[in-house]
Formats: C-alpha cells, structure tokens, sequence
C-alpha cells in the first residue's frame, strides 16, 4: 500500500517570499511598520556607543505598535540578555533613558559567557509572557557558529517571539538570521530649541541581507510615536556590494 | 497562665549531658559564658557556683577569685531560644495558645480551661509536675491578665493563683516595682524616687509620674502602662506560637544507589509525592530543600528557590537536574528526602499537560526559575527607580517578579543615557575653562571631536550622605562628528577647594 503523503510546495515555504519571472522588481523593499515575518534579526554595530541596542528597541517598539493596532495595550514584559563582555564595552540598560512605555518591562540577564547568554536567549524565546527577547553579544564567540544561531532561528520561528541580536563589534560571521542589518550612528536633526545640542536619536541603517526584502540603506530616526526611515544621505559612502546578493533573480535569498 | 524556667540554659546544658541534678559535673561549681566587647562574662551558673558567690553578668576573671575552680562551657542563646520555642508548642497541651516570653520564660492562654484538669490548683500542679519530670526547674502563676501572671510567676509565691474575683490593685499591692517588666534603667529611676512597691503607684504619684513618663510611649520604658497592663485597663497584644509542619517526603532505599539515573528517578517519585502532599495542602513550594544521606554518614543537602509557588513536578525535577551535577555519592546514598521549608499558599489549576507546553512555551515564572538555577538569582533582575538624583543611585536592581515599590514619576525634562557603564571610565577633555563646553576627548584610544554640546547639567552631592570633600558634577550631552552621543561630566571645578584640576569622566551612551 503506497501513502501519498502530501508533497509540499517547496516554492511556497516561505510566507512572503516572492518567485518566479520578475520576482526581483516584485519582491518589496523594507519600509518602517511593514509586518516582518522574520522573528530573528541581527545587528552589527560598533561597540563604542549604544546604536545597535538603540536601534533593536527601536525596531522592536515598531514592531509591537503594529500589534497594539489591533489588540489591548501590551504589558509583556521583554528580556535583555547581556554577555560579560558586552556588559564591560558598552554599559547596563539605565531605567530612566528607557522609552516610557518600556520601562518598566524590562528584566535583565547578565550572563558570565557567551554560552551562559545563548542559554538565557533560548528560554526566553520559548517563554509565551514575553513580548520580545534583544541579546547582546560582543565580537565573534566560539559558541555562536552557525548552529546555535539556526537553534536561535528556529525556537524564535516556533514560538513566534521577536529576537533582536546585538553583535557588537562583530565580524559578519554565518548566521541563520532572516534579517541582517549594519548599524552605525548618524548625526541627529537639530531640535527645535536649541539648535547646538543633540536631538532625537538616528542611525545609518543597512540592510545588507533578507529574506523578504531588498537590501538597502535608510537613515533611521525615533522620533517618539514612531520610527521614521529616509533615504540614505547622499554624502554617504556608496554601498560596497562586495558581499551582497543583488539583483537575487530565480533565487532565495536566503539560499544564498 | 505565666511559666518561668528559672535556670532554663543550665537545665538545657545539664539534660544534652544526660546528668541528674547535682551529679557529675554538675556537683561542682560551673558557669555557662557568653564572649562580650570587654572578655567572657557569665550567663548562666549552676548551683554549686552560685552557692560559692558567682553570679550572672559577673565577669569571668571576678569570678574566678571567688571561686577558683570554676568550669566553665560556652552558653547557646540561639539554642536555648529553640528549646523555648518547642516548649512554648508543648505547653500548647494546657490551653489553645501559648506566647514566647525570651529568653526564658512561657506564657499560655488557659483561660476557661482549667476546669479540664480539675480546676485552677490541679492545673499548676500538673504544669510544675510535668516541667520536674522533664528536668527543668520552673515556676509557674496563674492570673486574669498576661501581665499579672508573668509578675506573680517570678515575684509571686510559689504556685500563686489570683482569684478573678479579688481586686488585682490590693492583691499585687506588694509586688515589687521589678514585677512591672520594665528596663533596668527605669527600675532604677523609680528606686531613687523612693517607689519600691506596686501599691506606692497610685493617686497622687500616679499623676505625677503621668507627667514624667508622658514622652515615654512603649511599655517597657513607661510604669503606667504596665500597671494598667497589669490590672486588665490597657490591652496586650501577645504572638502566639503556632507550629507550622513543612512538608516532606522521603524514601529509603532497600540498596544504597551511586548511579546518577536512578537518583533522577527517586527525585521525579518525590516531587510526585510531594505535588500530592502540597495539593492536599492547597500549597505551593517556594523553597525545597532535597537532603541525601549517603551510606559514610555524610549528608548532602541542595537548595531550590523558585520565583512564584510551584508544585509541578517536572519543573522540580528541571531544576534539581542541574543542582545534581556535582554531587559526589560516594559509597551511595541510601535515604534521600524532599523538605518544602518555604510554602505559599497556591490555588489548584487545570493541569499544564507537557504537549501544551511545548506549544505554548513556557510560563514567565518558569522561565526566570530557569535562569536562575543555572546563571545564580544575582544576574536575573530588573531595574527599579530609586528616589536619588545622582544618576548611579537612581535605579536599583530587584527580583524580577517582586511587586514595584512605590515612586514618584520623575522629571520628564531630563535626558539620560540609554546605557550606563557600570563604572564611569576617565577621558581627556580639551575644554574651555575654567567651565565652559568640551571641544574634544579622547576615550578607550580614540578621538572624538565634539560636533554638539548641551550643559552643564549641575549635579551636587548629597551632601546628608556623603563626606564634605566629595565634588559636585556638571554633565553634558554631547554628539561627536559621527553621530555617536554620549553623557560625559567634569568632576568638580577649577579652585573649589576640593582637589586639584577637575577630571573628566564618560558615564552614558545614548541610543
């Protein structure tokens, strides 16, 4: 007796994942409030100042607003897990900077090694209380190679919970994340008041590998009630396409 | 009903030696001493010691010129606190509750009770017996109020019992004023006034110790309120004891096992047990304690905290696994026993069958027990705000699901970092001085140069806290040609007097 089990469509995998003829102009490019169907997001930033955390609540503020849309008011709270040496370069989450509406959700893991924190991330993301996991990780540690990032990917795909990965100060390693972004801090608007001191923050933001989206380059501000994304500005360096996929064809991007 | 053990820590001593009274070493002349800030000093004494003139509160060299020979052992106040409170729930067998009186004395609520032994004079004679036939020398009074019986029981006679019908002002009349239970110094006080008998305090004194004692609001300090404490006028509210069973499941096994898999399986039978017990209960557990008697003697005890009332077995099972990595079982372990010293109390709920949690994920509680167990409680917290306007001191760190204290909404026109380095790191400014902007700084070998500055923000020290000497702090908000924004402050001032050249320091990255 033959079991037809049914075949799955490998083209269909993936939701919002665009194929075929012109899939390239079809497939959409990245805009702030756009629902991502990649809950596990890396950000490489430099260590010297806070852009890749900034950055990552930012992205994930914006991705609970769209939640909030619909239902009641989200009172999860959300963990931040720290390595030792992340916690050494770039500092402890201080209350009263926190955003308003997230400030008293947090519950921080100050992990002793790489192994400890990768620990901390996985049971946060099977935990259904919480609301998002961000994890901070400084340079390129022997325990995050490729496999543990896929188990990262796969407990955050199960379980639906968004997991915003710092790497600071990191090499652009393997990784199974959907989204990879480069983070770097840009020279904020001038505020209204006084114009010699700093204002709202902003980041240059590149986008240089995704699974549903075009790479590109954005120049990120949060302001308040939500996250404004520009263009580029001109006088940055153009993109160095060294590494990229461009014009991704036929083929996933994240088969490449 | 008021108890007195008149030498509770030297009957203690005398029964943990196994000796009768007045034999062995108890036949000559010992003391029990407590080491204090000016050398050994005697606690307790037995009898022969204090017949030879030692005394309690002597020191030990004093009384060693009395009494050359004097033995001494070291005294156990927290031991004989313990003994008293098993005693205080043993006496619970002549009335409904019984109250701690440290450090050596009982008092048991007998009231319509006494007609269950025979009526108030076999009652006392049962009491007396029963602490003789236990070893202990006691005295023992009967009274209306707490306070009447406690000061009848060590002033009294022996065996006294005042009658509810006599007036307690004409019956305690010639106690003296030490029956009030008041502190030495105030003794003292009412010894100089010439008052030595209760039934001096009254009319005309009365007023005139109102006025003195007027600022004197707790009992011990103040005469009055022990006298209307003891004639029944003013309410004592007194803590009873109540004996509280932790749960425990144990197993001895018939064959001493050394293998780490059957170890797991006793553990997983005992947290089923033990998730029975607590059911019927109606409890959960907070704390476990899991002890293992290894077959040498040894006993190996490992600890368990959980963030919220638990009794699920698998997650108790979870956590202990990790707790039992290290363990060394020796030549085995033959009886292995779970003790919930901590338990709250804990609704029963639908059961969380496994295939739900594996769907759903894992509950919060669960998650930071997790967490806790392998990284340690110190690295699973969250911030909370702290009234200070220094920037370090206003937020502190608590478990993460304790209850928020309360605090004021802080000031919305302030900016402070995102992040804070944990200790602020020493950067080389060029900057206008004596006080003006930064221009540029140099920190972990780099140079920024500052694009934007905002400041100072003046920062004092809290002076009601700290030493005159500490130096006030000006921050600014800076952003550098980059972007990067960061929270650095000058430390101190050109000639303040505290120091010499300012510093200055980097102590927040904004996002």
């Amino acid at each position: 007796m033959i079991e037809h089990t049914p075949i799955r469509d490998p083209v269909a995998l993936a939701p919002g994942l665009v194929r075929g003829i012109g899939a390239s102009d079809r497939t959409p490019r990245w805009t702030p409030g756009l629902a991502l169907d990649c809950p596990h997001a890396e950000l490489f930033a430099p260590a010297r100042d806070a852009s890749g955390a900034g950055m990552a609540l930012a992205l994930a503020r914006d991705a609970l607003r769209q939640q909030q849309a619909a239902a009641a008011p989200d009172q999860r709270p959300f963990l931040w897990v720290q390595d030792k040496a992340a916690l050494r370069l770039s500092g402890r989450p201080y209350l009263p900077g926190l955003p308003a509406d997230l400030r008293h959700r947090l519950i921080h893991v100050a992990a002793a090694t790489p192994e400890d924190a990768l620990f901390a991330l996985e049971e946060g993301l099977r935990c259904r209380d919480l609301a998002f996991v961000i994890g901070e990780l400084a340079g390129n540690p022997r325990a995050l190679d490729f496999t543990a990032s896929r188990r990262l990917s796969l407990a955050a795909e199960k379980h639906g919970l968004p997991l915003w990965l710092v790497r600071l100060d990191a090499r652009r390693d393997l990784g199974a994340a959907r989204m990879r972004w480069e983070v770097a801090p840009a020279p904020s608007p001038r505020p209204r008041w006084n114009g010699h001191a700093p204002g709202k923050p902003s980041w240059r933001a590149d986008l240089f590998r995704a699974h549903t989206f075009h790479p590109g380059q954005w120049t990120l501000r949060d302001d308040d009630a939500l996250l404004v994304a520009e263009p580029a500005l001109p006088e940055s360096r153009t993109p160095d396409h060294g590494d990229l996929v461009h014009g991704s064809g036929d083929r996933s991007l994240a088969t490449g | 009903m008021a108890i007195w053990c008149t030498d509770l820590a030297i009957d203690r001593w005398r029964l943990a030696e196994g000796l009768a009274r007045g034999e062995g070493i108890d036949a000559a002349p010992l003391a029990l001493i407590e080491d204090t800030a000016h050398g050994p000093r005697i606690a307790a004494a037995n009898a022969a010691a204090l017949a030879a003139g030692t005394a309690p509160s002597m020191r030990l060299t004093d009384a060693r010129t009395l009494c050359p020979a004097l033995a001494v052992r070291p005294a156990d106040a927290a031991g004989d606190l313990a003994f008293l409170e098993n005693l205080a729930l043993w006496a619970q067998r002549w009335g409904p509750w019984s109250a701690l009186d440290p450090p050596d004395g009982l008092l048991v609520d007998t009231s319509g009770v006494a007609h269950l032994f025979g009526g108030e004079r076999a009652l006392i004679g049962d009491v007396l017996g029963l602490l003789d036939k236990r070893g202990l020398v006691a005295r023992a009074a009967l009274a209306p109020t707490a306070g009447a019986a406690w000061a009848l029981a060590r002033y009294g006679p022996v065996a006294a019992i005042q009658p509810a019908e006599a007036d307690p002002r004409t019956f305690l009349a010639d106690l003296p004023v030490a029956a009030l239970r008041l502190d030495a110094d105030v003794i003292l006080l009412l010894r100089r006034l010439g008052l030595k008998r209760l039934g001096q305090i009254e009319g005309l004194t009365r007023e005139n110790l109102a006025r003195r004692f007027r600022n004197h609001r707790s009992a011990a300090a103040n005469p009055l309120l022990r006298l209307d404490q003891i004639l029944g006028l003013r309410p004592e509210p007194l803590l009873p004891v109540v004996g509280v069973p932790a749960p425990m499941v144990q197993r001895r096994l018939m064959e001493p096992i050394r293998h780490r898999t059957l170890l797991d399986q006793v553990v997983e039978d005992l947290a089923t047990d033990m998730a029975r017990l607590l059911e019927g209960l109606g409890q959960g557990a907070r704390r476990l304690e899991l002890g293992m008697w290894k077959v040498d003697g040894e006993v190996v005890v490992r600890r368990l905290e959980m963030a919220v009332a638990s009794r699920d077995p698998a997650h108790i099972c979870r956590l202990f696994a990790a707790r039992l990595d290290d363990l060394d079982a020796g030549f085995g372990i033959e009886l292995v026993r779970l003790r919930a010293s901590w338990a709250e109390p804990l609704q029963l709920s639908q059961a969380d069958l496994d295939a739900a949690a594996e769907r759903h994920g894992t509950s919060l509680a669960a998650c930071i027990d997790r967490l806790t167990v392998r990284l340690g409680p110190e690295a699973v917290r969250r911030p909370v705000a702290h009234g200070s306007h220094l920037p370090e001191r206003a937020q502190r760190w608590q478990p993460p699901l304790d209850d928020l204290p309360s605090s004021q909404e802080e000031l919305h026109f302030h900016h402070r970092p995102m992040k804070l380095l944990d200790k602020p790191e020493s950067v080389a400014v060029i900057y206008e001085t004596p006080d003006g902007l930064p221009r540029q700084f140099q920190w972990r070998g780099q140079l920024h140069k500052v694009a934007r500055a905002e400041g100072p923000e003046r920062v004092a020290p809290e002076w009601w806290r700290e030493r005159s000497t500490v130096r006030l702090r000006d921050y600014y908000r800076i952003e550098d040609e980059a972007g990067r924004r960061y929270w650095i402050y000058r430390h101190g001032m050109i000639g303040d007097g505290r120091g010499g050249a300012p510093e200055w320091f980097i102590q927040g990255l904004f996002a």
